[in-house]
């Protein structure tokens, strides 16, 4: 991606003054984290144009973006495959369960947790607590979770995303 | 007698809406407010009502709203936590997603109190999904001129705006959630100053868990000293309590603080009691962070007591043999759940979630992690429980915000109550890879006076 190519298209532009309108004048940096969560859903990744763009956008410095996309664990400065699989593997899911629903997923996909498939399309990765517990053992795709998991419910999702990666994102 | 004030007309066909919301008397509170009672009645209700913080620390939510510093021409704001990710707890959750506009109208209410016309919600990243249901709900607020200027011709004017974290548990620290308002890494500020003198942008702020904020419609509504006459003690109202783990319902339950924990594990309005019918061996009554109770501590107190759902019974021994009420974060393990496993599980949960400014934290975390690893998996040795309680001391207290003390707090507590558990993963490396130990024994604790 050339430093060129990165760029909002307009509903996404308009979609950042929205995010901006929502604090005082002067204080557009605290719209930085609900901006990043924009880049991110359209342009696939932090990249460090990507952030340099979001700098701009916010009249910000490069390196206060950085340390925000690097301290968030929401935030991919990485590749990752078009569908995040993200188990919850704590406390109260890991009674459930969480552990199987892993191995399940890392034999069916052939990927190990924080991998992606050879066709780009899905990244495992084990994650903390996203308050579901009482719905466990559960995952989070796009913006959707999952819960009361089993191994026919993996796989009837799997399949959903094959055919439409973006099936649960419902936002950007 | 079971009251219901937050979680009263969840089943009702459409209460995400504002209409059928309306209709279930929804924002009854903010016109009786508005017309009828200053700012400081608010406060003064919220004192005699006796809620105190439903985020974990407990502390008396009218105290907490008395700290705040009202230098002339500063803006206040108030700032709802809905970073909800200690794990056990999913209540906040539930009632954004089930009942938003519960939560709009408290804040409404709050920060006519606080004297704040610009208050925000700050979600968790991962509830992308109730961020769009809070959105939809104030835009459904402002259309029917509960948001905006001159509300309801009171003069008052409220915005209200919703903002997201990206993953980080330490943001729902009230000083890590300002920073991270403001755009930056969640890393907590060491206080004094504290937020209700200087908090978002240098501004006088107060931080509310979603629960707490909720409380306030009702005690509006009905007047401070009615919701105190429920509960019990200083445990007064109702509690949203996450219930997890092995029993047969798990959920988000409303009580009425002070029925009994046996009560609430084991009757059919609650946890239905244990799954498949197998022992209680452990509790975890508030969240992750709260000291683990052995079976025979988990209905009874050390003296014998029934332990009831309620701040002083869930602690009532201390650490040494009570726990905390906590977020109501309710975890039922039974005896086929390994100590060991979950106190590593525990840690590796709160290595990963140091914002890793203060060293003892920083390090301690993930020095525990590994230590409780070699114990699992059968390569620990005898000292290593020694030196683990060595180093959740260490972290405990030195560091600058709680969680170093969230850290500590259960590997602690597992030691002091599961050591013959560890011992033996360390007499039987072989053999706890493939079994679990199972209940420990009763200990007999020595009546010890308040």
């Amino acid at each position: 991606m050339s430093q060129e190519n990165i760029q909002f298209p307009e509903h996404l532009l308009q979609e950042v003054g929205r995010q901006i309108s929502k604090f005082p004048e002067g204080m557009q940096k605290s719209a930085l984290l609900s901006v990043l969560h924009i880049a991110q859903a359209h342009f696939g990744r932090l990249t460090e144009p990507v952030m340099d763009y979001v700098a701009r956008l916010l009249h910000i410095l490069p390196i206060e973006v950085y340390e925000v996309a690097t301290f968030y664990s929401m935030y991919d400065t990485a590749a990752v495959g078009k569908v995040k699989l993200e188990v919850c593997r704590t406390g109260p899911c890991m009674i459930e369960g969480a552990e199987n629903i892993v191995a399940y997923i890392e034999n069916k996909l052939g990927i190990k947790d924080g991998e992606t498939t050879a066709d780009g399309l899905f990244t495992l990765k084990t994650v903390e607590c996203l308050g579901a517990c009482g719905y466990a053992p559960m995952l989070q795709a796009g913006e959707k979770f999952h819960e009361h998991l089993t191994e026919a419910k993996v796989d009837e999702l799997i399949e959903q995303y094959r055919n439409n990666p973006k099936a649960n994102y419902l936002g950007l | 007698m079971d009251r219901k004030l937050l979680l009263e007309h969840i089943g009702v066909e459409g209460i995400q809406t504002h209409d059928v919301y309306r209709k279930q008397g929804g924002y009854k509170a903010v016109e009786k407010a508005l017309k009828s009672m200053s700012p400081d009645d608010i406060v003064e209700e919220v004192k005699k009502s006796g809620l105190r913080g439903r985020g974990g620390a407990g502390f008396p939510t009218g105290m907490k709203w008395s700290f705040i510093a009202k230098p002339e021409g500063v803006p206040r704001h108030l700032l709802c936590n809905a970073d909800e990710s200690e794990p056990g707890t999913f209540k906040d959750r539930y009632l954004m997603e089930k009942i938003p506009h519960l939560l709009i109208e408290g804040m409404i209410l709050s920060s006519y109190a606080l004297g704040c016309n610009q208050s925000y919600i700050y979600i968790r990243g991962e509830y992308m999904y109730v961020l769009q249901i809070l959105e939809k709900a104030i835009a459904e607020a402002y259309a029917n001129g509960w948001l905006g200027k001159n509300i309801k011709g009171s003069g008052f004017d409220l915005d209200l705006a919703v903002s997201t974290g990206a993953g980080a548990y330490i943001c729902g620290e009230e000083t890590a959630l300002i920073e991270s308002l403001e755009g930056k890494r969640g890393n907590p500020r060491i206080k004094p100053p504290f937020p209700a003198v200087k908090g978002l942008w240098g501004r006088p702020t107060v931080v509310n868990n979603v629960e707490t904020i909720a409380a306030v419609v009702p005690i509006v509504n009905e007047g401070g000293d009615a919701y105190a006459q429920i509960g019990i003690g200083r445990s007064t109202g109702t509690k949203l309590i996450s219930a997890s783990g092995n029993i047969n319902k798990p959920g988000v339950y409303e009580i009425t603080m002070g029925i009994t924990v046996e009560e609430f594990i084991y009757s059919d309005t609650y946890c239905g009691g244990m799954k498949n019918g197998k022992k209680l061996k452990a509790c975890v009554p508030g969240g992750s962070s709260v000291p683990i109770l052995p079976h025979y501590l988990v209905c009874k107190t050390a003296t014998g007591e029934d332990r009831l759902m309620s701040y002083e019974s869930l602690s009532d021994g201390g650490f040494a043999t009570g726990s905390m009420l906590g977020s109501g974060g309710f975890i039922v393990y039974n005896e086929d759940q390994c100590i060991v496993r979950n106190t590593w599980n525990f840690s590796r949960f709160y290595h990963h979630e140091s914002c890793g400014q203060c060293s003892p934290c920083r390090e301690g975390t993930g020095w525990m992690e590994k230590v409780l690893h070699r114990l699992e998996y059968g390569h620990g040795k005898m000292e290593d429980i020694d030196l683990l309680w060595d180093i959740q001391r260490k972290i405990e207290g030195n560091t600058i915000c709680p969680l170093g003390d969230a850290a500590a707090w259960p590997v602690a507590a597992a030691i002091r109550h599961f050591r013959e558990e560890f011992e033996w993963h360390v007499k039987e490396p072989k053999l706890c890879t493939t079994k679990n130990y199972g209940l420990v024994t009763e200990k007999k604790f020595e009546p010890v006076n308040a």
